[in-house]
């Protein structure tokens, strides 16, 4: 038994859950930076793109 | 149950998150403003909104219930869900389908299939495709929470229906997807503490994490009398090898659900909203720890009520609802847990339900509204805007429809929740998931190779649901009309191999082999299409 759990098929998954969230953790805190995007150029971008959205009042007219 | 108590707790939050959305919605008067509010949002708010689209009161109520019959091993979806549906969708996937989007001006996900292949076709059908059977995701939803109201306030299904439909249409076609981003946050931090509450509830009333689990070890005996032919071996095993259970379990529910969220429409046009590249790396971080608590708390939860209803009432979960599965997680909370409890994950559910049927029911709209009559017929409206609202008017009453229909419509005791969301991943595995990696990753990834993806997905599904996979061939009944048969397959074992695991490989190899016979597209226009992409 591990943890009261009779299977190691059912233990492996209790435990891969935990493994799977701390390598998002650890993923999410090396990688907080990147990647370093010219800012200005981006919301030039962005602002394109959001000219176009259809929820937007002109419904995303081209 | 305390009426009053719920009343007000119930208000409140009506109240805050009106409140919430009004901010949202003063602040984002136009694009600029809103890009300008985006930035200054801090990351753990960006994740929590990912998370509470992500999850729905499917997964708590719906997917919770599967877990007291299927057992521990059903954990395996919620590393999936962690793993596949955050870290690799949002390491590999998130960054490139953003700057992708973005260079081909796509703003719904048939969009940016039909951009990338250079298909209005396949924009079109992708969007139909969507319309057609995304309802019946959004009516799953929409049964958890009715369920969930009926059992706690001890009112009949139709008026919990009217109710639930009613606080969450007027949400839904009020506010856009615009300036939800806080009332979003303010949602998913309510079902972290709603689970993180319950989990340790559930934990100490059963005497500690290895005492309760060995308690379910110990009822191994009352799962093999019901369930033992079908290959249970307990709930704290993994179902026996290549039996029914197995089958179920891995097939439909950890693969189909696990795999299927990569090409989910409502979740992946987040990433190109997302503003920048690295919010996407940071928002890996809380999102795994979100999915854990929110899919890991109602799978472990839904074990133990085993544990809890054979203590009190000498039956497990399955029995002490009459077979009835989606009522065992209401059940459990209304009984086991103190009435303020109830209050707080009534408010739970609703968040939870609200935050993903406001995505829902806006990528139906968009989908049916901007891909299929904009692009597919070519209809130009003077404001689309109304066109997409109106649609969505149109899926809300075709999924409340489904929601009142589709609990008489199967057999008692067949988990519709999960069944029904299991259903729309797989189809959006299959129709979709090839391309999609071919589109962000490959080069050589053709438009006849996509549609060639698209219709081998689909028809591979559709068939296999009417004919083989007796959990949709039965209800359906075409077999039996044309065949006189249930499943035209014969073994137990093949008849609950779920669609995904046919119809996906199916679709691989139509992408991959269509694609190496037909011309690439040309190299001016992948260059525009890569640009910036590493």
């Amino acid at each position: 038994m591990w943890l009261g759990l009779e299977g190691f098929g059912a233990f492996l998954a209790f435990i891969s859950c935990f493994i799977a969230t701390i390598i998002c953790v650890v993923y999410g805190i090396v990688n907080w930076n990147k990647p370093k995007e010219d800012i200005e150029e981006e919301i030039k971008e962005e602002i394109k793109w959001e000219q176009h959205d259809p929820e937007l009042s002109n419904g995303g007219k081209k | 149950m305390n009426y009053l108590l719920l009343g007000i707790v119930v208000i409140i939050y009506l109240i805050i998150t009106a409140f919430l959305g009004y901010l949202g919605y003063i602040r984002t008067k136009n694009a600029t403003d809103y890009l300008l509010a985006g930035r200054k949002t801090h990351p753990v708010i960006m994740a929590l909104s990912y998370g509470a689209t992500f999850i729905s009161t499917s997964a708590i109520i719906g997917f919770g219930a599967a877990a007291s019959i299927y057992g521990f091993g059903i954990l395996w979806l919620t590393f999936m869900n962690i793993f596949v549906g955050i870290f690799i969708a949002f390491a590999l996937f998130g960054i490139r389908t953003r700057k992708i989007g973005h260079n081909l001006d796509a703003h719904t996900f048939p969009e940016f299939l039909g951009l990338r292949f250079q298909s209005k076709f396949l924009q079109s059908a992708a969007g139909l495709l969507i319309f057609i059977a995304m309802p019946l995701y959004t009516a799953s939803v929409i049964i958890g929470g009715t369920q969930f109201l009926s059992q706690t306030l001890n009112i009949s299904y139709e008026l919990a229906l009217f109710f639930f439909v009613a606080v969450v249409s007027v949400y839904v076609i009020m506010g856009g997807l615009k300036g939800v981003m806080y009332t979003d946050a303010f949602q998913g931090t309510i079902m972290f503490v709603g689970m993180l509450i319950l989990v340790i509830f559930t934990y100490s009333k059963l005497g500690g994490i290895v005492e309760s689990h060995k308690a379910l070890t110990s009822l191994k005996p009352e799962a093999i009398k019901i369930w033992g032919a079908l290959g249970h071996q307990g709930w704290t095993s993994m179902p026996k090898f290549n039996s029914v259970f197995w089958w179920q379990l891995v097939s439909t529910i950890v693969m189909g659900v696990g795999i299927g969220v990569l090409a989910q429409p409502q979740l992946t046009v987040r990433f190109m909203t997302v503003k920048s590249g690295h919010e996407i790396n940071r928002a890996n971080l809380i999102g795994g720890i979100f999915i854990l608590m929110m899919t890991g708390g109602a799978f472990v939860v839904g074990n133990l009520t085993n544990v809890y209803f054979y203590n009190t009432l000498g039956k497990i979960s399955f029995l002490a609802v009459d077979k009835k599965t989606d009522n065992i997680i209401p059940l459990f909370i209304s009984s086991a847990m103190p009435q303020w409890f109830t209050a707080i994950f009534m408010v739970t559910l609703l968040a939870a339900a609200m935050s993903t049927l406001s995505s829902q029911f806006h990528t139906m709209g968009s989908a049916f509204g901007r891909d299929f009559l904009e692009k597919g017929l070519n209809i130009k409206t003077k404001n689309p805007l109304i066109v997409i609202k109106i649609a969505m008017g149109f899926t809300v009453i075709i999924s409340t429809l489904l929601a009142y229909y589709l609990p008489r419509f199967f057999e008692q005791g067949s988990a519709i929740i999960a069944i029904g969301t299991a259903l729309f991943f797989g189809l959006c595995a299959a129709t979709f998931l090839p391309m999609y990696v071919g589109a962000i990753f490959s080069k050589r990834i053709t438009k006849a190779g996509a549609l060639g993806c698209f219709w081998s997905g689909l028809i591979t599904s559709l068939l296999w649901m009417m004919f083989v996979h007796i959990k949709e061939s039965k209800p359906l009944g075409i077999a039996k009309m044309l065949f006189g048969v249930d499943s035209i397959a014969k073994s137990p074992v093949i008849q609950n191999i779920d669609p995904i695991i046919i119809a996906l490989p199916v679709s691989i190899i139509f992408t991959i082999v269509i694609s190496l016979l037909t011309k690439p597209p040309s190299e001016k226009f992948l260059d525009k299409v890569f640009k910036g992409v590493n």
